[in-house]
């Protein structure tokens, strides 16, 4: 019996990332996460339980947040993808959310930074007026285990608020 | 210079852009060109003799470039202690490869090496490990585990205060086995230059001590391992810590003349990484009319798991000398058993040693107000250290520094708290509810932590030709904001924007020797150590180098209050209210102060409600993901408020500083225990953590079965 190994199964992916296709070759068992870091470079989503709970992989797939931990490269195949990469203007602006998490302290070590601003991006495009309970249920999605979460809400409320006014 | 000081100004952090645009550099976003990857093969049995691990599988499997067990790493020695070692618990450091014998699930007993992560990990599945299993030892106080220190402290007559005691109250109490947990698991990359140096990435929180540690064991010149810390997603007293996969890596890469990388998962983690904080004690007070305490007994069991680790005794040994607390306590003996059980080997949790002591003393302080019928703020004024008696040597020592507070004034800060949360008025709207039905309920914890610990920092400043000031440190970060705080206290001292001070920190090739971040030490060693060479830079205009020399620890001091709502149905404790005073001398940075207290908070609460690390009865541990270890989200996070004062700057350093790192999570358990014991009408009730939903439903119950048992009628029936 001839064994198959996992590089004769590797196949073609194009994901379109932050506006930008990549054509990589994934096996189909790579996740959408680590093809993201180690097949396109962008080392901004982070790993933190790689079975769907703490939420640092978090990504927009055509605008919803989603983990990318739980993700096969090849099912992210013709869709949007987006990641922290994408926020900030081309010239270095911060997108409002990243510009409330640094003015409110929403972060220490930075690690859960990207999937919480990520995760964030997908509840305000969705949901700009979405209420505070609302609000606190669905950051309830992410971990963090330096903040203790106020700073993040706060920020999170600031620019639902500046975009409300 | 004039202008407002910026030693006190909440400034926005200096590291926050890289890691909100996604170009954070944490060990797994370093890679090398040719890089292999690690994987260790784990003991799935608790206790057991290790007959043998076949890797010949291993070695045949696709992509695998070396697979080692013991034998490769005999000559390698044990990981010494890094802090508080003794003697008598060398024989149980841990070597890199278990050989003999294991000790816990996730002993590592071998290692593969790979071109693919992904290969590594389906290779390691191929080794063949022949256990023959043993009966674990799970209870630090059985009679089977091994025993191999007891430290002992004391002072005063206690024997004599207990013969002449007015009431002599017990209690039995105990802390769950739970741990820092950082979001970025551990992971190491060493990678081989051509000069022979060995450059470590993804090292922290002790750069200069892990490479030169590395160096001795491996029998290389100090010179020839460099540390290059990167970002480092959260410490909490775990990692940075040397572990045998650090010296694994290392190892590896030196064999094989490639770069080695390692990135922890997130299972491992939980089963690898240093556990904390699992002590039961037995202690009892000598109390007067009055309700003073006029000595204390205690004897704990401190569960070490398999191995005792770099920590050494550091735990048990806070935890004897910080259980006085904020009290006078005349006389006091303590007794602290070091066991060593089939589980995770332990270290230090943030608070390590006053979680768990608060914890007991308070809930201790409680059950002297219900038996001499006080209220339980008016047990602790009549116990508190007196301003007058400071600096208070409290007549013992801890990290091999007598324990000396330097400055507090402990009855001014629970009166500020008391004022805050509306002390009377809160007791009677939470009485009210309780009369409606609900079960609520207020309780207090008061504590004194440490911090700043020496014996030195050196600083270099010098200025750059961009009008910048670099500022080389020893110190290391573990994402809680030290550039900035650093940054603020040199540019102070030059009458300079603080965002044009560089601080470079965690590269052990910049500066000569460093003793890392750690037990709150940075603000108050590093900060006071640019003040004095910022000083110099700006007295002579020459690049200027200090050292900040210190045999003693500062001590700030706190009291936290929680409000809960307990589910009569389910046993569910919501914190609704939860206020943290505490005094950090002088706070460089309020809104970093601010955000390690709120922090600290959710990561108490974690320990006093949610995490906990279980094991089976053969030893297998059952908390093993995030599904099983319950970390708090936003959804378990009551809004804290901090009440951050400055009534005792230290007088052991010239700007007055204590660290703030620790005192957000140290009296949770004592708070919140006091509170659900209100809200369920059981004095005393909760005695461990965590107070799981499952145990405090079970206290209600017990409670509703005493309220059925039969009452003793006038007419004496029974």
């Amino acid at each position: 019996m001839t064994e198959i190994s996992p590089a004769d199964v590797a196949v073609p992916v194009v994901l379109r990332v932050n506006g930008t296709d990549h054509r990589v070759s994934a096996e189909p068992r790579r996740t959408l996460a680590d093809t993201l870091r180690e097949d396109c470079g962008l080392t901004g989503t982070h790993l933190g339980c790689e079975h769907g709970v703490c939420g640092a992989c978090t990504v927009l797939l055509d605008g919803e947040p989603v983990r990318s931990c739980l993700l096969f490269a090849v099912q992210a195949q013709g869709a949007e993808i987006r990641t922290v990469e994408g926020l900030a203007g081309d010239d270095g602006t911060l997108h409002p959310l990243q510009e409330a998490f640094w003015r409110h302290h929403g972060l220490q070590c930075g690690f859960c930074t990207p999937g919480f601003l990520m995760l964030s991006t997908g509840v305000l495009e969705t949901r700009p007026d979405i209420g505070d309970d609302e609000l606190r249920e669905a950051l309830s999605s992410n971990l963090c285990r330096c903040t203790g979460y106020q700073t993040i809400v706060e920020a999170v409320r600031s620019v639902r608020d500046a975009a409300g006014a | 210079m004039g202008g407002r000081s910026l030693i006190g100004e909440s400034v926005l952090r200096l590291e926050d852009r890289p890691l909100l645009v996604g170009e954070g550099r944490f060990l797994a976003d370093v890679s090398f060109e040719d890089e292999l990857h690690l994987r260790v093969v784990r003991s799935d049995i608790a206790h057991g003799v290790l007959h043998g691990v076949d890797l010949n599988d291993v070695l045949g499997a696709e992509g695998v470039v070396a697979a080692w067990s013991a034998e490769e790493v005999a000559h390698v020695p044990a990981i010494d202690f890094r802090m508080t070692g003794f003697d008598e618990l060398r024989p149980y450091c841990q070597r890199i490869l278990a050989s003999g014998h294991v000790r816990y699930v996730g002993d590592p007993i071998a290692v593969v090496i790979a071109e693919d992560p992904y290969l590594a990990e389906d290779a390691a599945e191929l080794a063949f490990v022949d256990i023959e299993p043993l009966d674990p030892v799970l209870e630090a106080s059985s009679p089977e585990s091994v025993a191999p220190l007891t430290l002992e402290t004391c002072y005063g007559d206690t024997d004599a205060a207990f013969e002449a005691a007015h009431r002599v109250v017990e209690l039995h109490a105990a802390v769950g086995r739970h741990s820092g947990v950082p979001l970025e698991t551990r992971g190491l990359l060493a990678f081989p230059r051509s000069d022979g140096v060995l450059e470590l990435h993804g090292i922290a929180k002790v750069p200069h001590y892990n490479c030169a540690t590395i160096a001795a064991m491996l029998d290389l010149q100090p010179s020839q391992v460099v540390g290059r810390e990167g970002h480092v997603g959260g410490g909490f007293g775990i990692r940075g810590e040397l572990y045998p996969e650090d010296v694994l890596v290392t190892y590896a890469a030196l064999r094989l003349q490639r770069p080695v990388k390692w990135v922890e998962d997130r299972r491992e983690h939980l089963v690898a990484a240093n556990h904390s904080r699992e002590q039961a004690y037995r202690v009892r007070a000598a109390v007067d009319e009055r309700g003073v305490v006029q000595a204390l007994d205690a004897e704990f069991f401190h569960d070490q798991g398999g191995y005792v680790r770099t920590h050494g005794a550091t735990v048990p040994n806070l935890s004897v000398a910080l259980l006085p607390g904020p009290y006078l306590i005349p006389s006091y003996r303590a007794r602290g058993h070091i066991r060593l059980t089939n589980k995770t080997p332990a270290g230090t949790y943030r608070s390590p040693g006053r979680f768990e002591s608060t914890f007991v003393r308070e809930r201790l302080f409680d059950r002297v107000a219900t038996e001499l019928d006080l209220e339980p703020v008016e047990v602790r004024r009549r116990n508190l250290i007196p301003t007058e008696a400071m600096p208070f040597d409290r007549g013992v020592s801890t990290l091999g520094t007598p324990l000396v507070y330097d400055s507090g004034d402990y009855h001014r800060l629970l009166e500020r708290l008391v004022d805050h949360i509306g002390y009377e008025t809160l007791r009677e709207s939470l009485a009210q509810r309780r009369r409606q039905g609900e079960m609520v309920g207020l309780g207090i914890g008061m504590f004194v932590e440490k911090s700043g610990l020496g014996p030195f920092d050196d600083v270099r400043v010098r200025r750059l030709d961009d009008g910048g000031v670099e500022v080389v440190t020893g110190a290391a970060s573990v994402g809680q904001g030290m550039e900035t705080a650093i940054a603020q206290i040199c540019a102070d001292v030059l009458g300079m924007d603080y965002t044009d001070v560089s601080v470079r920190h965690g590269q052990t090739d910049m500066i000569g020797r460093g003793m890392g971040a750690f037990a709150s030490r940075v603000t108050v060693m590093t900060g006071v150590a640019v003040y004095m060479a910022a000083s110099e830079l700006a007295a002579t205009g020459e690049p200027a180098e200090a050292t900040f020399n210190t045999e003693h620890m500062t001590y700030p001091y706190g009291a936290h209050a929680a409000v809960v709502r307990v589910d009569a149905g389910t046993g569910g404790v919501t914190v609704e209210r939860f206020v943290v005073a505490y005094d950090v001398g002088r706070a460089v940075n309020p809104m970093l102060v601010e955000g390690q207290i709120i922090g600290g908070v959710a990561q108490g609460i974690g320990g006093t409600l949610l995490e906990l690390f279980s094991y089976d009865p053969d030893g297998q541990p059952l908390a093993t993901s995030f599904m099983d270890y319950l970390m708090p989200t936003i959804a378990e996070q009551p809004h804290v408020e901090v009440l951050l004062s400055e009534d005792a700057p230290s007088p052991l350093n010239p700007l007055g500083l204590k660290g703030a790192g620790e005192g957000g999570t140290t009296a949770a358990g004592a708070a919140i225990a006091a509170a659900i014991d209100e809200a369920i009408g059981r004095p005393g009730a909760v005695t461990e953590l965590p107070a799981t939903p499952e145990l405090v439903r079970s206290l209600i119950r017990d409670r509703a079965s005493e309220a059925a048992a039969p009452v003793e009628s006038p007419c004496g029936s029974r």
